[in-house]
């Protein structure tokens, strides 16, 4: 079922802008390998300036998501990494539109064209599950204790395709190959399989709709290495078998390099650095990244961990400048009152920060606000005019 | 007690311990008269560790490793072997015989958001051990946790002492329970999984925590499934399967020339800092069987990817290898081809 | 698990600037801000009866067993509830019987906890063949028929107040015991109550610092629901002729007046205004209690998955202020 491309798909907003003059902090713009220079309709998904906040109970509110940019071709696959809490589980979320009341959201998520965001749920639904798909971290509570693996898997089928019952088992077999399990237990009832089982059945689910955007969120936390390796091996399989493009989020790196082609670095609700995977491990460009390459222990190097000292800031205030400078080992004078931008550097590189030769701030046009409105990026002062 | 003559031996001994458990039949079963399924979790298991001495015990879940800590611990019995602490057995021990030595031997748990009493601030809960054992008056007491939680890196301590476990992050919640844990000034520390729920941005302060506390002559067993964290931090390694103790050596050896096909095949699995580095990950098919049907022969031949008929018929012991480790009697491995491995990797290609 | 939902995100995000504020008040705070006007409201009734309770035989204008008119007179100003089948007035008899009814009620509540909360506490925590034992006796009360087991022990122990408690008590432990049982159990299996177990804490210093403490909650909310229970006992106990003769309660007066033909009469002055305070204060404690359970035993809320509506917000605002 692929979705008709809309013939005003290549006017979405953010094209129809005269081309910039400042370097645009989107993920498009970088010069990558000339694969990468792919036609617009190669394009699957971009976001673009994407802010979640909640509201608290208490009163006030936390600003989870505080404007993130996305690229993603067809069939890619992207990893998401960072802290507990630094916004990447809750901006998946946000994706799928799985977000409580208490939640609101602005900015655009264009999906093949189409601003899905644009209204809101009533914009979303009908891409989700059917070009959108989630597999959740914990697999035993995307599943009903009491109905069988089989007629879960169906159950979208059902839902959301009106397919017979005859057509639904054909498909979910279909399915449960796909994930490698074995036919027969698709009349399992989920606590009788094993957590691995588990998550591929919940990928199964996922796919059922022919999905072309897969986002799993930490979807190995919980498994053995052994089967975790299984479990992303299918992850790559699947993406390369159905050219379905994969968002991964992990707190765990050296998972994320397994399967993902470029990696995003999130911190604070931003994304701070995004690299094709080799080059984020070996030439890490911002402070955090290079701090969070050091924490990860690594089989055969010897080297000495280093931890980050400091947490990650509250997001219930306003941020001055960045976010990790009183994190940052490199911190200068300028980091505590201007907050970098996302953008490419001199060779390609895409990172948010005033050092490494990143940031150019100094190209921004004056903000009429005075200094304080260079924050939030070069897409929005567009947009404001 | 036997402190002189304790000082030559290692810290810990476990001679071939074996630990079960007994499931529960449902209705239909006992009126069959079926018998019990007994899970033996642990089955024949020898480890040392030394003073000074960080020993990781590596397994997938289903192992038996946190049944081997629990059953060390005393808080499940031993069905067979032997426990040694500092040179006194403790297998048998009642519990009020082994409340003096439970100062000695401290644990810290896998979840830090668990292992808290909610309900208790972080000076009484670190204080707790010390009540506990009638340690000091409320003035030494005092100084003792923030002793403690300096060691632990929560410095000042008085910035700590006041908060709920839920006003602390989880890397703090987590260098709270060592504190505690070394409030007692203990000679072992049995460590479950104690970074596998923290961000990597703490893992690595959790594990140089642990780290200086073994400069100090803390001995420590690090129960971990992660063989990035043991390599980075252990001493010696043992790689646990199905209740045995497949292989066992110096750390940098287990991990640059693993023997057992099922240790290689881990190192081969665990994710690199370097993406795809050193051949394609070996996965093998399927998961740890269940611990109430041990396959016969040797235990891991049905996942093996060398396995021989032989694998089939006989259940190999530990035996050291040729090589430096092997020669010293020091690297060991529960395989019939291990000796010969690089023969075998030919003849698999 | 950890990471996916709001909560904890909201909650780590939170970390470093979280305050060093008393807990035990913010989390009252909390609680009394929580708490519904449903839970408010049974609170005030509960409140207002006991303070009748107190005062009642003080304020009662007429002495209970004194005939001061005619049988089954109606309502007048100076019988503002008329008289029932002796001639004695209802508003007093309702008023002094409301002593009686709220001292069963929270007697009989108490008894049962005690009992129902020690052997559950005891079964949760020794578990194994105590745990067998203890469950198997409350099954056993659990299943005999509670009117014929009153009847039988007011026949045998005497109809007097201190029985009749005991009697309420003893027949409505077992639903305590189940549910405290329950909750030790899960606690028993909580990690850092194995944490204080091998660091050498005896069973009883494991019981009282750390198990007791969080079940003490719940006891209290299970308390205020067994007041319902046990007043609206004492009321058919005394309603079936077993309650103490020489003292006036709800239940006697429907008992007395029933028999006393006040149906045949029309007489309905004389039965309902006992039904209704029966069924207030019934209702009041069930309010209470079951608003206390909710909020100390928060259910899951509603998880982040179901989809809901989250609102759109114009970015320009929002860059304004920033």
């Amino acid at each position: 079922m692929s979705g008709s491309i809309d013939p005003h798909a290549a006017a979405s907003p953010a094209d129809s802008l005269p081309a910039p003059a400042t370097p645009r902090a989107s993920l498009a713009d970088q010069p990558p390998p000339t694969e990468y220079r792919a036609a617009p309709s190669h394009q699957l998904l971009e976001v673009r300036g994407l802010h979640v906040w909640f509201e608290l109970r208490g009163g006030g509110e936390l600003h989870a998501v505080r404007g993130v940019d996305l690229d993603l071709r067809r069939g890619e696959r992207l990893g998401l990494v960072g802290e507990s809490g630094c916004g990447k589980s809750t901006a998946l979320l946000a994706l799928m539109g799985l977000l409580p009341a208490s939640a609101s959201v602005a900015g655009e998520v264009i999906l093949d064209g189409r601003d899905i965001m644009a209204q809101g749920e009533r914009s979303i639904r009908p891409h989700r599950w059917r070009e959108v798909a989630m597999v959740f971290q914990g697999a035993m509570n995307a599943f009903n204790p009491v109905r069988t693996i089989g007629w879960q898997i169906a159950e979208p089928l059902r839902r959301h395709r009106s397919l017979s019952r005859a057509a639904a088992r054909a498909r979910v077999l279909e399915l449960l190959e796909l994930v490698g399990i074995p036919a027969g237990r698709a009349e399992r009832y989920p606590h009788e399989l094993s957590g691995g089982m588990r998550q591929r059945a919940a990928i199964a689910m996922a796919l059922a709709c022919d999905p072309k955007l897969l986002l799993a969120d930490e979807p190995t936390t919980a498994l053995d290495v052994m089967v975790q390796a299984q479990v992303l091996e299918l992850l790559v399989s699947l993406s390369e078998e159905l050219g379905l493009a994969l968002v991964l989020v992990s707190h765990d790196l050296p998972a994320v390099t397994q399967v993902a082609e470029r990696v995003a670095v999130m911190y604070a609700g931003e994304v701070v650095e995004c690299a094709f995977t080799g080059e984020l491990f070996d030439t890490p460009r911002h402070p955090y990244t290079a701090a969070l390459v050091a924490a990860t222990p690594d089989l055969l190097q010897a080297t000495p961990l280093s931890s980050i000292p400091g947490a990650p800031p509250s997001l219930r205030s306003q941020l001055q400048g960045c976010a990790f400078a009183p994190r940052c080992g490199q911190r200068m004078q300028i980091c505590e009152r201007h907050p970098p931008t996302l953008a490419a550097d001199a060779d390609g590189r895409l990172f948010a920060c005033h050092l490494n030769g990143g940031s150019p701030h100094h190209t921004l046009p004056p903000a009429p606000g005075g200094q304080a409105a260079v924050d939030s990026g070069t897409q929005d002062t567009e947009r404001r005019s | 007690m036997s402190e002189a003559r304790g000082a030559s031996r290692a810290l810990l001994e476990v001679d071939g311990l074996a630990a079960s458990y007994h499931l529960r039949r449902g209705v239909s079963a006992a009126l069959a008269r079926r018998p019990q399924s007994v899970v033996r979790a642990v089955d024949g298991v020898s480890l040392t560790v030394g003073r000074g001495e960080v020993v990781a015990l590596v397994g997938e879940s289903g192992s038996g490793k946190s049944s081997l800590a629990q059953t060390i611990m005393r808080a499940h019995p031993a069905q067979r072997g032997r426990i040694r602490f500092d040179g006194q057995e403790i297998t048998t021990l009642g519990s009020a015989q082994l409340r003096p030595l439970r100062r000695r031997m401290q644990m810290i748990f896998q979840d830090p958001y668990e292992s808290l009493d909610p309900r208790f601030r972080v000076r009484r809960t670190v204080s707790e051990p010390l009540v506990i054992h009638g340690i000091g008056d409320h003035a030494r007491r005092a100084e003792l946790v923030s002793e403690a939680l300096r060691a632990c890196g929560l410095d000042p301590p008085e910035l700590f002492l006041d908060r709920y476990p839920h006003e602390l992050s989880g890397g703090q919640r987590q260098r709270v329970a060592i504190a505690a844990a070394l409030a007692l000034e203990p000679q072992l520390l049995i460590a479950d999984e104690p970074v596998s729920m923290l961000d990597v941005s703490v893992r690595a302060g959790v594990l140089n925590v642990l780290a200086g506390l073994r400069d100090s002559g803390l001995g420590i067993l690090l129960i971990t499934h992660d063989l990035a964290v043991a390599a980075s931090f252990a001493d010696r390694l043992y790689v646990m399967y199905l209740g045995r103790i497949v292989e066992q050596g110096p750390a940098h050896e287990v991990i640059s020339a693993p023997s057992h096909p099922y240790t290689r095949a881990l190192v081969s699995v665990t994710p690199r800092r370097t993406p795809r580095t050193g051949g394609a990950p070996q996965i093998l098919a399927g998961e740890i069987p269940d611990a109430t049907r041990v396959p016969p022969g040797c235990r891991f031949h049905p996942r093996c990817p060398v396995a021989t008929d032989a694998c089939r018929r006989s259940d190999p012991q530990l035996e050291p290898l040729p090589g430096p480790g092997g020669a010293a009697g020091q690297h060991l491995a529960a395989c019939i081809l291990a000796p010969d491995r690089r023969v075998v990797q030919q003849t698999s290609r | 698990m950890r990471i996916s939902d709001v909560q904890s995100e909201e909650v780590l995000a939170g970390l470093p600037s979280a305050t060093l504020a008393p807990r035990p008040l913010a989390r009252a705070t909390e609680l009394l801000r929580g708490w519904s006007a449903q839970v408010m409201l049974g609170a005030a009734v509960m409140t207002l009866f006991l303070l009748v309770a107190l005062i009642g035989p003080a304020i009662a204008p007429y002495a209970v067993h004194a005939q001061v008119g005619h049988v089954y007179a109606s309502p007048s100003p100076s019988h503002p509830l008329g008289l029932d089948n002796g001639g004695y007035d209802v508003l007093s008899n309702l008023l002094v019987g409301a002593r009686t009814s709220m001292i069963v009620g929270l007697c009989a509540a108490v008894v049962s906890i005690l009992i129902g909360g020690t052997i559950g506490v005891i079964a949760g925590y020794v578990g194994g063949r105590t745990d067998g034992v203890l469950m198997r006796i409350t099954d056993y009360f659990l299943v005999i028929p509670d009117i014929p087991l009153m009847i039988i022990s007011a026949a045998v122990f005497g109809r007097n107040t201190r029985n009749i408690v005991v009697i309420i008590g003893l027949i409505y432990w077992t639903t305590a015991a189940r549910l405290i049982r329950a909750q030790v159990r899960s606690l028993r299996q909580r990690v850092y109550v194995r944490r204080a177990e091998l660091l050498g804490a005896s069973g009883r210093r494991v019981l009282w610092t750390h198990i007791v403490p969080q079940v003490t909650p719940l006891l209290i909310a299970n308390t205020v629901l067994m007041i319902a229970n046990a007043i609206f006992a004492e009321t058919y106990i005394a309603f079936l002729g077993l309650g103490n003769p020489t003292t006036p309660s709800w239940g006697a007066m429907i008992q007395s007046s029933l028999a006393g033909g006040a149906i045949f009469y029309h007489a309905w002055w004389a039965v309902l205004p006992p039904g209704i305070a029966v069924t207030v204060v019934v209702l009041a404690a069930t309010l209470v209690g079951q608003g206390l359970e909710d909020s100390l035993n928060p259910r899951l809320r509603a998880g982040h998955l179901a989809v809901r509506r989250f609102r759109l917000r114009p970015l320009h605002g929002e860059l304004e202020r920033e």
